[in-house]
């Protein structure tokens, strides 16, 4: 128990000063590195503020879930079904606003996307509590129970469509697709800057906080840098998504739509995606419940010791179906971002998405062996994902070397990623 | 005076083994009360029955005179009742604030859990247990046995246990933190608290405790006022199963 050393004052690195998570910087520079180098492929196509745009909300959906399989994994379980629970969301959505309310209340009516929202959210969250109770209480594997779910709901999701593609979805709802929905220049500028603001607001209250308690805090150039650092990285993201115009076809049809005519040489940016703010929401809410809530740190609690967790009045039985009926409420949330997006629903939507998603989290640093894991790194991971997939068609890779390609990313993520921490592991 | 535990007849198998065999024991508040008996003779999963680990297949827990039912760790600590396990039930991920608060976080005006009121807590009470102690922000996994093992002692005393169960708290200990163990079960005896003890040191035992119960294959051998008897009729007891004759 000597250890009065520990505290002693060393020369520190720049990531140690900082507090930076040396493992998401070499994740940034691994994305960084990749963008570049599909931007010189393909001459200067990639990095794009159009590329970029469509790149962000390819990502959202299987982004979306990602944060909720960090739960699922750290928990020590695995979720094979949830492309079969988006299917089925969706397909509940799409036939209350398209076959089954528009008689009653007639097409067009505005609770019609709501209660669609509703509806498919309550479905998701009910097919993974169903889940989480089997796995919990009956103590069948995950691994099991949501690989007889992947067979499931996909096809439950069948019989209520009859097989069928069902649109278009209720304009309203589509907003929530992509393109479909953006926020335009001035309001893009106006959240960008009041994410800055909270960002910011965010690191000086972290830093007063601890200064209250005594504790050590970073140097002001640092609490500095970071921020500036944060809020650059918000607004620089903004002013993209807003540089990639509008196509004018689309616009003069807009124009059309209300009665006037377009002034020669107007253009207007799209701006950020309500998709987009969606998936922003959805990555701080399960920060904040991972880190500052109950629930959360009993996730973690649960993953890294189960024994201890219970032994310390945790409920880890009502924990599994809390986390399954959250993934589960996530991938509704999900078909709605993927199906609006398609603007109908089709029965094979989401077909795969278990294994982006799993990937997503593990890329992302979430370890199988439970306790470990982080929402930004899963989302990061989405992103690296969808980078590499649409980075190699845009250069021409035939799609069964793509596959083939992001399986082997895959497991030399996970590979590096081991060798990481047993070098860290070793230090401390 | 009625004890603050007792546990009458408590059985419990696990398959075919016995693993506790009708067997009865109390505790007195202020008192400790030693158990002891070979590898395997059941004196961890008779204290697991009282801290909710497990339930009892018959038998029942009185708590200060009136029945009691533990079905899981939650009840055990709702009647204050507070464990340091043999394998020590520490979340290896979490650090030392996080392990000690598992269960009972400290949480902001708006429900949020707060991290540094529990590191501060935890830097005030291990500056009284352990003095040396120094890694607050790692995961426990990074700590040695014996950091450990103050985390873990560190969570049953901050609570204000009534009733404390030590399932050989010094094991992994050095003798310098195994004589500040022993000087915390005297403080704490002293404020009142009722401790039961397990241990395969005789002469620990001896030292700390009121009375000791041996056990044997699942079953009580007995119960004695350590001021009654003497270290070999203990051993006799622990070994041979055999009660010291009294003339
Ligand atoms: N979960 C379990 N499943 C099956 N058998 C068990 C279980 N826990 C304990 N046993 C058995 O019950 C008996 C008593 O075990 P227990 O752990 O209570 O012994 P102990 O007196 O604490 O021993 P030690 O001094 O080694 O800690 C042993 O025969 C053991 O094999
Ligand atoms: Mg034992």
């Amino acid at each position: 128990m000597t250890d009065a050393t520990a505290d002693a004052p060393k020369r520190r690195s720049l990531t140690e000063t900082l507090e930076l998570d040396t493992r998401l910087l070499g994740m940034v520079g691994a994305f960084l590195v990749l963008c570049l180098a599909f931007d010189i492929v393909t001459d200067g196509r990639f990095l794009t503020p159009r590329n970029i745009f469509n790149l962000t909300i390819q990502t959202v959906s299987v982004a979306i879930m990602a944060t909720g399989m960090v739960f699922i994994i750290v928990c020590r379980h695995i979720d094979l079904s949830v492309g079969s629970i988006l299917a089925v969301s969706s397909a509940t959505m799409a036939m209350i606003q398209v076959e089954w309310l528009p008689q009653l209340l007639g097409l067009g009516h505005p609770l019609l996307w709501v209660a669609a929202c509703l509806a498919g959210l309550l479905v998701g969250a009910a097919v993974g509590a169903l889940h989480g109770w089997l796995v919990g209480f009956l103590a069948i594997p995950a691994f099991i129970v949501t690989l007889g779910g992947l067979l499931i709901w996909r096809n439950a999701g069948w019989y209520l469509t009859d097989g069928q593609t069902i649109g278009p979805l209720d304009p309203t709802f589509q907003i929530f697709g992509g393109a479909n929905g953006t926020l335009g220049v001035f309001w893009s500028w106006v959240v960008g800057a009041l994410a800055a603001l909270a960002a910011a607001a965010a690191i000086w209250a972290a830093r007063a906080r601890k200064a209250k308690h005594g504790f050590a805090v970073k140097p002001l150039w640092a609490e500095a840098a970071l921020t500036l650092l944060a809020a650059g990285a918000i607004l620089a993201f903004v002013a993209t998504l807003n540089a990639y115009d509008v196509p004018t076809g689309r616009l003069e049809c807009l124009f059309e739509a209300r009665g006037e005519v377009m002034p020669e040489g107007y253009s207007e940016g799209y701006g950020l995606p309500v998709s987009v703010l969606i998936l922003i929401a959805v990555a701080v809410a399960m920060t904040v419940i991972a880190r500052r809530t109950r629930f959360g740190r009993y996730v973690f609690a649960t993953g890294g010791n189960p024994d201890a967790a219970e032994l310390s009045g945790v409920d880890t039985k009502m924990l599994t179906v809390k986390i399954f009926a959250l993934m589960g409420a996530l991938c509704a949330l999900s078909a709605i971002v993927a199906s609006s997006r398609l603007t109908n629903h089709s029965n094979d939507i989401g077909t795969l998405d278990e294994l982006r998603v799993i990937a997503a989290a593990v890329i992302g640093g979430t370890a199988l062996s439970g306790g470990i894991g982080t929402i930004h790194g899963a989302i990061l991971g989405a992103l690296i994902m969808q980078s590499l997939q649409s980075g190699m068609a845009m250069v021409g890779v035939d799609s069964p070397l793509q596959n083939i390609v992001v399986g082997a990313v895959l497991v030399a993520a996970v590979f590096i990623d081991i060798v990481y921490r047993r070098r860290t592991g070793a230090r401390s | 005076m009625t004890p603050l535990v007792e546990m009458r007849d408590i059985s419990i198998a696990f398959g075919g083994v016995k693993a506790v065999d009708h067997v009865s024991v109390d505790l007195h508040a202020g008192e400790v009360v030693g158990l002891l008996g070979h590898n395997g003779a059941g004196k961890s999963t008779l204290i697991k029955c009282l801290s909710g680990a497990y339930r009892a297949d018959s038998g029942s827990i009185l708590i200060e005179g009136k029945e009691v039912q533990i079905e899981n760790p939650r009840d055990a600590r709702a009647h204050n009742i507070e464990t340091i396990y043999q394998t020590l039930a520490l979340a290896d991920n979490l650090d030392a604030a996080s392990n000690l608060f598992l269960g009972r976080e400290l949480t902001t005006p708006l429900g949020f859990v707060d991290d540094d009121r529990m590191e501060a807590e935890t830097r005030r009470i291990m500056a009284r247990l352990n003095p040396n102690f120094a890694k607050f922000k790692e995961p426990v996994k990074a700590l040695s046995g014996g950091q450990r093992q103050s985390v873990a002692i560190a969570r049953a005393v901050y609570f204000n246990a009534r009733i404390l169960i030590m399932d050989e708290p010094t094991a992994a200990l050095g003798p310098q933190e195994t004589k500040m163990v022993a000087e915390l079960i005297q403080e704490l005896k002293r404020q009142g608290l009722g401790i039961f003890l397990i241990s395969h040191d005789i002469h620990d035992v001896m030292a700390l405790c009121d009375r000791v119960s041996v056990m044997k294959n699942g079953r009580l051998v007995g119960t004695e006022r350590v001021a009654d008897v003497t270290d070999d009729e203990i051993l006799a007891m622990i070994i041979l199963g055999k009660n010291p004759e009294r003339a």
